[in-house]
């Protein structure tokens, strides 16, 4: 039962020191991603998702900054480090692939050299001609057609869906032991949306390497995920393995957001919405941040707040009273 | 049955990919020449008047200086095609090799200016902070000199001569490379693909002269192209008031002074020269507004 975990994070917070006050954006976030799996961290716009990851590859913007919290990376740890420290290891171990893949490439140089880059950094040894070769083939590998005239190519003359295959070569290219896809499909139509997580899945399966998913499609996630993380307003509010997500929800904020998936062959004339909005990080209500929106809170909601708890082994959930599930067939 | 899918699924993106393309740096040239025929021109007149400053020596027909004295101010004729000043020597040669001079100051400081303006620019939007508000306050009081009297000091106080004249220039330029530059900077610097390639391990220095410098060229073109014709125009000036080039070297704006004493009498010896003047200063400011509507995205139909 015990796996290493490529990813510990513990802790973590990550606060953004603005003029009106301290938005804690990640506040006290735990995260073991273990080898070889694919994790999903699923959320609203805004409640922390890209925060954390940003924390893990050092990217936070000024005026952000991890406070606390500790990030061991195989087994070393790497928050605090410097940044040229870190640098060694972002694009090598750890490699990102980004929302929009129109935007994520610089649109004055060819994407082969682009990707050609990475490996240049990180590996001083290698020859301009052995990495021409390298790109051609995780070109290749990533299902890019035509690899060798595609090199030449500039990003606005590939479609939205080459283009974030070329971004998964650029990550790919070091072989990294830790992917971070931060929604990844959300800027992608849906036919190529499914052939690109099928690529990821597929390149994990054949390199054995860990992925941590960030989207807000559960869809996706139950396609996808071995296991998952419900973040809401800074926190984890739940983390269970898929199935175990999926059937015995027991967080009220995931509830809502399994309803308010659309779908097809069901005649609502209204879609389910989760009511109000994520509440002002630099107000939280005192209790569970989740109190004012949910449907089923009480008063003890509103006034202690709450820790995340063990349910069953592998599931927990930061909920005073969870939605109880009857032990029913069928469902 | 997915293989298939796949397969039609990577022609539709090399379908998209054909019909979304754009066009390159060469072909936007190509179109501002179709649709821009005066910059065209202007370019094309541009290239002459350079090849005509590098082949001085072949083309004149006189000398630079050869003096002769019993044909002093002569009428433009066959044989002195402009003409001839008070001391004989044929006006077309001179303007020749004037032109040297002219168009080297013209280029020479602007790309010097362009230089440090790109550095600065550059390393103020990127780093920010004291760095920023530093070169940032310097650039905004060399702005606030008016560059001519600031290269007439330059020229009072380290003497005059052609090198000075060159430091006198390339001083008062850089500023306004430097603001474009750092606020092109600070905009590039929040976009995706610079985060994604600090993401991948890119050094710094790398992102600033490898990922964000290309994303200015365009406008680096276009503020060549103005900066120019304003360092040629400075130059007359400073030569006009007798603080630039010294004779027996010729320079546009030296020859525009000398003539100026028979404006009314032989009035091509003050003509000629500010002829070429306006003429390459038009093209250059024509050539800049053409490349400035073809090359930048936000002026795009």
């Amino acid at each position: 039962m015990e796996e290493k975990n490529i990813l510990e994070i513990r802790g973590l917070k990550s606060y953004f020191f603005t003029d009106n006050g301290v938005v804690p954006a990640v506040d006290g976030v735990d995260l073991d991603i273990p080898e070889g799996k694919i994790i999903g961290l699923v959320g609203e716009s805004g409640c922390g998702k890209s925060m954390t990851v940003r924390s893990v590859m050092g990217l936070l913007k000024y005026p952000g900054r991890v406070v606390e919290g500790s990030i061991r990376f195989d087994g070393r740890e790497i928050a605090g480090l410097k940044e040229n420290e870190l640098r060694d290891i972002c694009g090598k171990d750890i490699s990102m692939i980004f929302q929009e893949p129109m935007t994520s490439l610089n649109p004055v140089i060819k994407v082969g050299k682009q990707v050609r880059e990475t490996l240049l950094i990180h590996d001083r040894s290698i020859s301009r001609e052995e990495a021409d070769r390298r790109v051609i083939e995780i070109f290749k590998k990533v299902g890019i057609s035509e690899p060798e005239k595609r090199f030449n190519s500039y990003p606005h003359q590939l479609s939205g869906g080459l283009r974030q295959r070329v971004m998964i070569a650029m990550a790919m290219i070091c072989k990294p032991k830790l992917l971070i896809a931060d929604e990844p499909t959300t800027a992608l139509d849906v036919t190529i949306e499914a052939q690109i997580l099928r690529l990821m899945k597929e390149l994990r399966d054949e390199t054995g390497m860990s992925v941590l998913l960030i989207t807000h499609n559960l869809g996706v996630v139950a396609e996808l995920c071995d296991y998952i993380y419900v973040m809401y307003a800074g926190k984890i509010v739940e983390q269970a393995e898929t199935f175990e997500l999926f059937d015995h929800t027991a967080h009220p904020y995931t509830q809502g957001l399994l309803d308010s998936i659309p779908r097809i062959g069901r005649n609502a004339d209204r879609l389910h919405t989760i009511p109000g909005v994520v509440p002002n990080l630099l107000h939280l209500p005192k209790g569970c941040a989740f109190c004012n929106r949910c449907e089923l809170a009480e008063k003890s909601c509103h006034d202690q707040g709450v820790e995340l708890r063990e349910i069953s082994p592998g599931h927990k959930v930061r909920c005073i009273k969870p939605i109880e599930h009857k032990e029913v067939t069928g469902s | 049955m997915f293989e298939h899918e796949d397969k039609n699924m990577a022609l539709n993106e090399d379908l998209q990919s054909q019909i979304g393309e754009r066009d390159g740096i060469r072909d936007k040239l190509k179109r501002m020449c179709r649709e821009n025929p005066l910059a065209a021109v202007s370019a094309v007149v541009i290239a002459i008047i350079i090849l005509m400053a590098i082949f001085a020596p072949v083309i004149a027909p006189y000398g630079e200086a050869e003096q002769d004295l019993i044909n002093r101010l002569q009428a433009p004729s066959a044989e002195h095609w402009l003409g001839t000043d008070e001391l004989g020597r044929d006006l077309f040669s001179r303007m020749l090799y004037g032109s040297r001079l002219s168009i080297t100051i013209g280029i020479l400081p602007s790309l010097i200016s362009l230089t440090i303006g790109v550095v600065a620019g550059l390393a103020a939007g990127y780093f920010g902070g004291w760095v920023d508000y530093v070169i940032m306050r310097v650039a905004d009081v060399m702005l606030s000199i008016p560059s001519l009297i600031l290269a007439m000091v330059v020229m009072y106080t380290l003497g005059t001569s052609t090198v000075n004249l060159f430091i006198a220039l390339s001083m008062t330029g850089w500023s306004s490379v430097a603001r474009v530059v750092r606020s092109q900077t600070l905009s590039i610097k929040q976009s995706e693909y610079v985060e994604a390639a600090r993401s991948i391990g890119v050094g710094r220095w790398k992102i600033m002269f490898r990922h964000i410098l290309p994303n200015c060229i365009p406008s680096l073109i276009v503020l060549f192209t103005l900066n120019v014709p304003s360092a040629i125009l400075s130059e007359s000036s400073l030569s006009f008031l007798g603080i630039g080039v010294k004779v027996p070297a010729a320079s546009w704006g030296l020859i525009v002074n000398q003539g100026r004493q028979f404006l009314f009498t032989q009035p091509w010896l003050c003509l000629a020269p500010c002829v070429a003047i306006m003429i390459v200063v038009l093209a250059f400011n024509f050539l800049g507004d053409g490349l400035r509507d073809a090359l930048d995205p936000y002026m795009q139909r």
